[in-house]
């Protein structure tokens, strides 16, 4: 095969890394059109970046798995949130009490990852619509249990987390034990012009920590697997490993990593909206890891890392934008969320498109 | 080889899960509705028919979808935005009464048709991944539509959007429009309730369109390309044009749905009020005991009727059960998670059922 010479390279590069460079020319557009100062952007983009890292490189090893993405991480972000929810019912303070959730969440996250993966091994070809809908469906078992039971058939010590009337939790809880411990361990920060830049150093250390383990973890025999399971299921049979156990596997891993990027997230927030937190991890997760470059099929650490600066500088940028050009009388800050969501929508749309488009191509 | 209890085995699969499950369901509501509360019966049947027929025919829009092998319409927001657009336009100009109606879903019915098009020709490259590409369709419609109603110039005073006096509103009302009218076309008085004659008639009359249709030549070549396209384009049926056709259809079929749902239910909802209503629908569908790959018109009724009443009896009668207590507030909501949990199931259980 030959290899590409000069302005053929450009232009291959171009083609492969697309999606990237188009969000970051309309970035670009945004940020000199709106007149945004970078500082100012710098402020907002670095600890949404260090919060939501963690969750979009969770996503990658399904991907590599061939189970595309996975929407059912929601599951993974439930399992962090009753985690949180269990340590604040004690009253645990400090870095001791985030560990201790992330300890919680696991036993949860591998019940439901594996029960996830059984369920996802029965709909094969339909795993992403599948995990999507099961996302929804534990969304209302997890109201039944936390709005329902809370309070009532499950005793709760702690009475700030419930509503009013003693039973369910509030729509909204201040993580008064756990909040912005990971963030604070080590935060230094830079002061650039009059904005001071926070850099939440301890959480991309954990992050740049994931990073690492997802990449020894594909170079292991197990991961190996996977990467085979997720090239061609038939190969990987005959192979002699044992497909529906690996692909399992892949979902437990993400969900556990989810919860535990749900965690952090939250913490880094400070505070929970119990009944929606989750429900937005997973298409914003998924549009930042494609964002990045990412396909259905085939997603790396990069991707990851690109994406995320990406997605969440495009949503920083889009927000102040709408709200400089547009003026309040024709409601420019909804005009911002309207269109922050039909680009999260667009996004994972247009790549679903792709993908299927080019599968198509290639049969 | 007689196995035990053969005769009631054989009754269970005419029935159908699905319907068995909810059905048994629904009749332990009613049984509790009936003895333990001082409720209207009368008037909760007449609810649970207006339900059933202002949904009717949104559950009726996924049919030819399904027939046409292109799965369960997830994209079905996409024919709703339509619907609602040829409502706004409507309403803008002034149209009243049956004209405004009628108006409404002329326009909405056209628009859809085109968009149903041109939805076709994006799910045709995207074959095997239909359902999820036309799921995130819906949104992206509602989302888009939604950056259209906001910046829209409004004419009629009443439909402006309160804050800052550009835009539409939120929700329309449609009293003094066409609120109600199919509802009040004929209505029979039942107890202490009406049962909205012209609604149940227009949906009656769509789902017998729909049949005629199906078995129509057309129709049929429609099934044979969804069942078999292998087979029916050796036989010369222009299987991708039947597919556009299922999905215009679809499409069409659901901006009209929403019409007839606006009207009876008294307000029209913009933004991102339909973003959700794909799932109840498909639910609703799905536990008439239509899959992926099969719909009938009795799966339509069935489903329909099943599915709001359910919700439309667990409302009142959760109210009832747990007034006067402290956690009214939060157990207030279980018909909202009933609600999820069903629809959600019931599409599970279709997403992972082995197939032949």
């Amino acid at each position: 095969m030959v290899r590409p010479r000069g302005i053929a390279r450009v232009g291959g590069g171009a083609r492969q890394n697309l999606v990237p460079l188009l969000f970051a020319s309309i970035c670009l557009t945004g940020i000199l059109w709106a007149n945004i100062s970078i500082p100012f952007l710098l402020t907002d983009v670095v600890p949404r970046v260090a919060r939501n890292l963690f969750l979009v490189l969770s996503l990658i090893v399904p991907v590599v798995a061939g189970m595309g993405l996975n929407f059912g991480i929601v599951i993974g972000a439930m399992c962090g949130q009753v985690g949180l929810i269990l340590v604040e019912n004690a009253g645990g303070q400090g870095l001791g009490a985030l560990l201790l959730a992330m300890a919680l969440s696991l036993p949860l996250s591998l019940l439901f990852g594996w029960m996830t993966g059984l369920l996802l091994n029965r709909a094969k070809g339909r795993e992403m619509i599948t995990g999507l809908i099961l996302g929804f469906f534990a969304n209302g078992i997890y109201q039944a249990i936390f709005l329902l039971m809370a309070g009532s058939i499950l005793p709760f010590r702690n009475q700030e987390l419930l509503l009013d009337g003693g039973v369910g939790l509030a729509n909204s809880i201040n993580l008064v034990g756990t909040g912005q411990r990971l963030d604070h361990l080590i935060r230094p920060s830079i002061r650039v012009s009059i904005f001071p830049i926070y850099l939440p150093v301890a959480t991309f250390l954990v992050s740049i920590l994931l990073c690492f383990a997802t990449r020894w973890y594909l170079r292991t025999k197990s991961g190996q697997d996977l990467r085979t399971v997720g090239q061609d299921m038939h190969v990987a049979e005959i192979a002699g490993i044992a497909v529906d156990r690996a692909r399992v596997r892949a979902i437990v891993i993400s969900t556990c990593l989810g919860g535990i990027g749900q965690i952090i997230f939250l913490s880094s927030w400070g505070t929970f909206n119990t009944y929606q937190s989750h429900e937005q991890v997973g298409p914003y997760a998924i549009a930042a890891l494609l964002v990045g470059g990412a396909t259905v099929v085939r997603a790396t650490i990069w991707h990851a890392i690109v994406g995320t600066i990406l997605f969440h500088t495009l949503i920083s940028v889009v927000a102040t934008a709408a709200q400089t050009l547009v003026p309040a009388s024709m409601g420019g800050a909804q005009i911002g969320e309207y269109i922050r969501e039909f680009l999260v929508y667009a996004v994972i749309a247009v790549t679903l498109a792709l993908h299927a488009w080019k599968a198509k191509r290639r049969t | 080889m007689i196995r035990a209890f053969e005769q009631p085995r054989a009754l269970v699969r005419r029935i159908g899960l699905t319907r068995g499950i909810l059905a048994a369901f629904l009749l332990a509501l009613w049984l509790v509705y009936v003895f333990a509360t001082d409720l209207s019966f009368s008037a909760l049947i007449a609810d649970c028919l207006t339900r059933a027929g202002m949904n009717g025919i949104l559950v009726l829009a996924l049919v030819p979808a399904v027939r046409a092998g292109v799965g369960l319409n997830f994209g079905i927001p996409l024919g709703m935005v339509c619907g609602l657009f040829g409502t706004v336009v409507v309403l803008d100009l002034y149209g009243r009464g049956a004209g405004g109606l009628i108006g409404a879903l002329a326009i909405g019915a056209a628009v859809g048709a085109l968009a149903g098009i041109a939805y076709a020709r994006l799910l045709e490259a995207v074959r095997g991944q239909e359902m999820m590409v036309g799921l995130y369709v819906g949104f992206g419609a509602v989302a888009g539509a939604s950056i259209l109603w906001a910046l829209a110039p409004v004419h009629n005073p009443e439909m402006v959007f309160a804050i800052g006096g550009s835009g539409f509103r939120q929700t329309l009302l449609l009293d003094g429009y066409f609120k109600g009218i199919l509802d009040r076309l004929g209505a029979i008085p039942f107890g202490s309730g009406t049962i909205p004659t012209g609604l149940l008639a227009f949906w009656l009359l769509c789902c017998g369109a729909v049949a005629l249709f199906l078995k129509s030549r057309t129709g049929l070549a429609l099934s044979a390309a969804g069942s078999n396209p292998r087979f029916a384009e050796a036989s010369g049926i222009n299987v991708r044009g039947m597919r556009t056709l299922g999905v215009a259809l679809s499409t069409a079929l659901g901006a009209i749905g929403i019409v007839i749902f606006s009207q009876s239910y008294g307000f029209v909802q913009l933004y991102k009020a339909p973003l959700l209503m794909a799932f109840p629908t498909v639910a609703a569908l799905l536990i008439g005991g239509a899959t992926v790959r099969t719909a009938k018109i009795s799966h339509v009724l069935i489903g329909t009727f099943l599915f709001q009443a359910v919700l439309t009896t667990s409302l009142p009668l959760v109210n009832d059960l747990v007034q006067g207590q402290g956690s009214a507030e939060a157990l207030g909501n279980i018909p909202e998670i009933a609600r999820l949990i069903i629809s959600n199931g019931i599409i599970l259980y279709a997403l992972t059922r082995k197939e032949s």
